[in-house]
């Protein structure tokens, strides 16, 4: 019984790696049927991995190390960040040593090689990729961090599984600060992983991308890897917000037998998330670069009145 | 209704009025401002219901429904009708520095609850920890009606900082005497319908209702 969090954790991980093609391809799917096209299916991102895998790594003369290596570090983050974040069950031992601060600072690596990657081979686009999504990332980590912080205040830590913890074993109470944090955490969630309206992913019109514009010089193996990580980064944000909002249906501590209840459960929680973020999607039109602020600076408004009203009104 | 869930709604209502609050001051568009004043409008109605029922003061839904009827649907109506009359309804007005404002926003909550602590130490009351918000409310209104140019916006910064003072009267107090509430409702509606005959005029002389051209006193320069 001593190994069971270990496998828990291993779980976690194949889980991660599995179902984020599959969430993204139901993404997909959904935003196909909301605007009249048909889909090419839930399992497409699967495909397109495979088919980069399989191709060639086409290298710029001047690449430097930075640039070969940051896909694994990415690839790598993104499965670490899935050991830390309470996906299955709350039986987590990375969970004790990493917390919501860590995941941050995991997510700020990534962003950090990524951009560091776009300017390597010295190219305009990515460039400007890496100068938009450094300005994105300053404004949303802040606002980020404090979102969480108001759920952690209720449960007094930011360790994410007892955070869940703590949520599962009370009363589900409607506070005003959780709502705040809520709405807040949606904007930024939306504005990390570069949805509509801050970044289409869809896009490869030069003026608006954004992570695109970033890893335009990426081909083969390490675009498959780029590609894969940004879509855990989707699937990581969602269990994220599931996991500190709406903990319901995770497995409590030692309980191998609500495993299969809980993977139906994320299953559900997931399949509604997409048709959220769907509708959220399809409702918004992509805003201006320059709004951005405004749009991230609310964020950071609304998570810091969830901070306030917790101490004001609770 | 039990009285922790009257309060629990109370402070959920206590905070939406919050975030109309600073909604208001980051809004460009006109419609919007005066859409989200009727929303402001519409959840101090409800709180001043809730504390009427959780309190027993009777007076107070008369108050309630005197605020649902004069700043929900009323004053909005009048400010609409002006906007059309005036035909500024497309005009976006330019705010200054947004996240600077929100920052400020941020720190007069803040110290509007740094002010009340001790009240809310001494007092019994359900609605005490409601009395920040509605200073808070008051002030952002003030700092509407600083930041922004248009006369039209500095009206709704005024009145929504009456509705933080009716917010503060309710939360400190249980409620003003029903012949204050009365008086402050008609005066109200009597600075609306001068307000507006005021629009009406500074509009042909100076074209415009910015007040920032009234800064020229002389023609000449």
């Amino acid at each position: 019984m001593i190994l069971y969090p270990f496998l828990i954790e291993i779980l976690q991980v194949l889980i991660l790696l599995a179902a984020a093609p599959v969430f993204v391809g139901w993404v997909r799917v959904l935003k196909c049927w909301t605007q009249g096209r048909s889909s090419a299916g839930i399992f497409q991102p699967y495909r397109d991995i495979r088919k980069l895998l399989s191709k060639d790594v086409v290298l710029a003369e001047n690449a430097s190390w930075v640039f070969r290596f940051t896909p694994y570090l990415v690839f790598g983050t993104a499965v670490i960040a899935g050991g830390i974040i309470p996906i299955l069950s709350v039986d987590l031992p990375l969970a004790a040593t990493a917390d919501v601060i860590v995941l941050a600072a995991l997510f700020a690596i990534a962003r950090f090689f990524t951009a560091l990657a776009g300017m390597d081979i010295g190219t305009a686009f990515g460039g400007m990729g890496s100068s938009r999504e450094m300005t994105i990332a300053s404004l949303a980590e802040p606002a980020m961090l404090m979102a969480i912080f108001t759920m952690s205040l209720a449960s007094r830590s930011t360790s994410l599984s007892h955070m869940a913890e703590v949520i599962l074993s009370g009363q589900p109470v409607l506070r005003p600060s959780i709502a705040f944090a809520l709405f807040a955490f949606v904007l930024i969630a939306l504005a990390e992983t570069g949805r509509i309206p801050v970044d289409n992913p869809a896009t490869h019109l030069e003026l608006t991308m954004i992570h695109e514009a970033m890893i335009l010089e990426y081909s083969g193996r390490h675009l498959a890897l780029i590609e894969w990580a940004s879509m855990m980064k989707l699937f990581l944000f969602v269990v994220l917000g599931i996991a500190a909002f709406a903990p319901w249906g995770i497995a409590p501590s030692g309980n191998l037998f609500a495993l299969p209840a809980a993977f139906l459960f994320m299953s559900l929680k997931l399949g509604a998330a997409g048709v959220a973020l769907v509708l959220i999607e399809t409702g918004l039109a992509k805003m201006r670069l320059f709004r951005l602020t405004e749009f991230l600076g609310s964020a950071f408004l609304l998570a810091t009145l969830g901070m306030l009203s917790y101490f004001i009104l609770e | 209704m039990s009285l922790q869930v009257a309060a629990h709604i109370n402070s959920f209502l206590a905070a939406f009025v919050l975030l109309t609050a600073f909604g208001m001051l980051v809004q460009r568009r006109m419609y919007g401002l005066i859409h989200l004043f009727a929303w402001q409008g519409l959840f101090l109605s409800i709180s001043t219901a809730i504390v009427g029922f959780v309190a027993g003061k009777h007076h107070l839904y008369i108050s309630s429904l005197l605020t649902l009827s004069l700043k929900v649907v009323l004053l909005p109506y009048i400010l609409h009708v002006l906007i059309l009359r005036l035909r500024i309804q497309k005009e976006v007005e330019t705010v200054v520095n947004v996240p600077l404002t929100m920052l400020i926003g941020v720190a007069l909550v803040i110290f509007s609850y740094h002010l009340t602590a001790p009240v809310r130490e001494l007092s019994t009351l359900v609605t005490r920890s409601t009395l920040a918000v509605a200073l808070a409310t008051v002030m952002i209104g003030l700092l509407m009606m600083i930041t922004r140019r248009h006369a039209v916006t500095q009206i709704i910064g005024f009145l929504a900082m009456e509705n933080g003072l009716f917010f503060a009267a309710t939360s400190a107090t249980y409620g003003m005497p029903l012949v204050v509430e009365l008086g402050v409702a008609l005066d109200v509606l009597i600075a609306a319908f001068i307000f507006g005959i005021f629009f009406f005029h500074i509009h042909t002389t100076f074209d415009s209702l910015d007040v920032d051209q009234m800064a020229r006193l002389k023609e000449g320069d």
